[in-house]
């Protein structure tokens, strides 16, 4: 049985906290989309197989540009779906 | 220089040495042409993604090469289009960080992405003093026979009843 003194928070405080979003490009240091690696650019469409918004994957504008003409690219190769159904 | 990357897909269908020789045609328009190959990439069958031309695998080769001009890609273009056994075909200026990446990969810096399988934090972090339940407590007592506790165990418990 907790004392008083160690209970502080009726409830969890990290529950309504935001999880701040970054720009994996720039944060780990990558340089290259590569349009060749699907299981890479998997992250970055949702389950119809759709481009995910830069507000979801927080990606910088820059890095953002080079993901969707990379996806784009890997779908004219049929190394990526334009359409489908529980990609993930 | 400058450095470019055609990649084509080529129909399955036809024999080994087929898909071998169509491969190697390209390669020589390309040297014809003034290139010089940095790679050639066969990356093999794979499963498309989407049926082309009703065929669900392709073969797909990755030809790296610099060049200092890039006006004989549209010759090289056409070709691959007027090509029958070509299902697709792509040509893409490299840029140097794409340079270095392709360097990195085939000098196997760079890996498979490995899935991310985080270890679980529920098990301690010392396992010998680690005992699962409470319940597996009296059993570890009565391997012990120094311990006179199972006999006060059993004592006590007509007791309880």
């Amino acid at each position: 049985m907790a004392t008083q003194d160690e209970i502080k928070f009726l409830s969890n405080p990290n529950i309504g906290q935001k999880q701040q979003k970054y720009c994996r490009f720039t944060k780990f240091g990558l340089k290259h989309v590569d349009y060749k690696d699907p299981d890479f650019l998997i992250q970055f469409i949702n389950q119809q197989g759709k481009l995910l918004p830069r507000r979801l994957t927080g990606n910088s504008l820059k890095f953002q540009r080079r993901v969707a003409s990379a996806v784009k690219r890997a779908r004219h190769l049929a190394i990526l779906p334009f359409v489908s159904d529980l990609m993930k | 220089m400058r450095h470019f990357e055609v990649i084509f897909i080529v129909d399955p269908v036809l024999s080994g040495d087929e898909i071998k020789s169509t491969a190697k045609t390209y390669q020589e328009i390309l040297t014809n042409e003034g290139a010089s190959i940095v790679n050639v990439d066969e990356m093999g069958l794979k499963p498309l993604a989407y049926s082309i031309n009703k065929r669900s695998t392709g073969v797909y080769y990755c030809v790296e090469f610099a060049a200092e001009t890039g006006a004989f890609i549209a010759k090289l273009e056409l070709a691959l289009k007027r090509d029958e056994r070509i299902m697709r075909f792509l040509t893409v200026r490299l840029d140097k960080f794409a340079v270095k990446y392709n360097e990195d990969k085939r000098s196997g810096k760079i890996g498979k992405r490995i899935p991310k399988d985080p270890p679980s934090k529920k098990l301690p972090l010392d396992y010998n003093s680690y005992q699962p339940f409470s319940n597996s407590a009296p059993k570890a007592a009565a391997a012990e026979p120094a311990v006179s506790a199972p006999k006060d165990v059993v004592s006590e418990s007509p007791v309880n009843d």
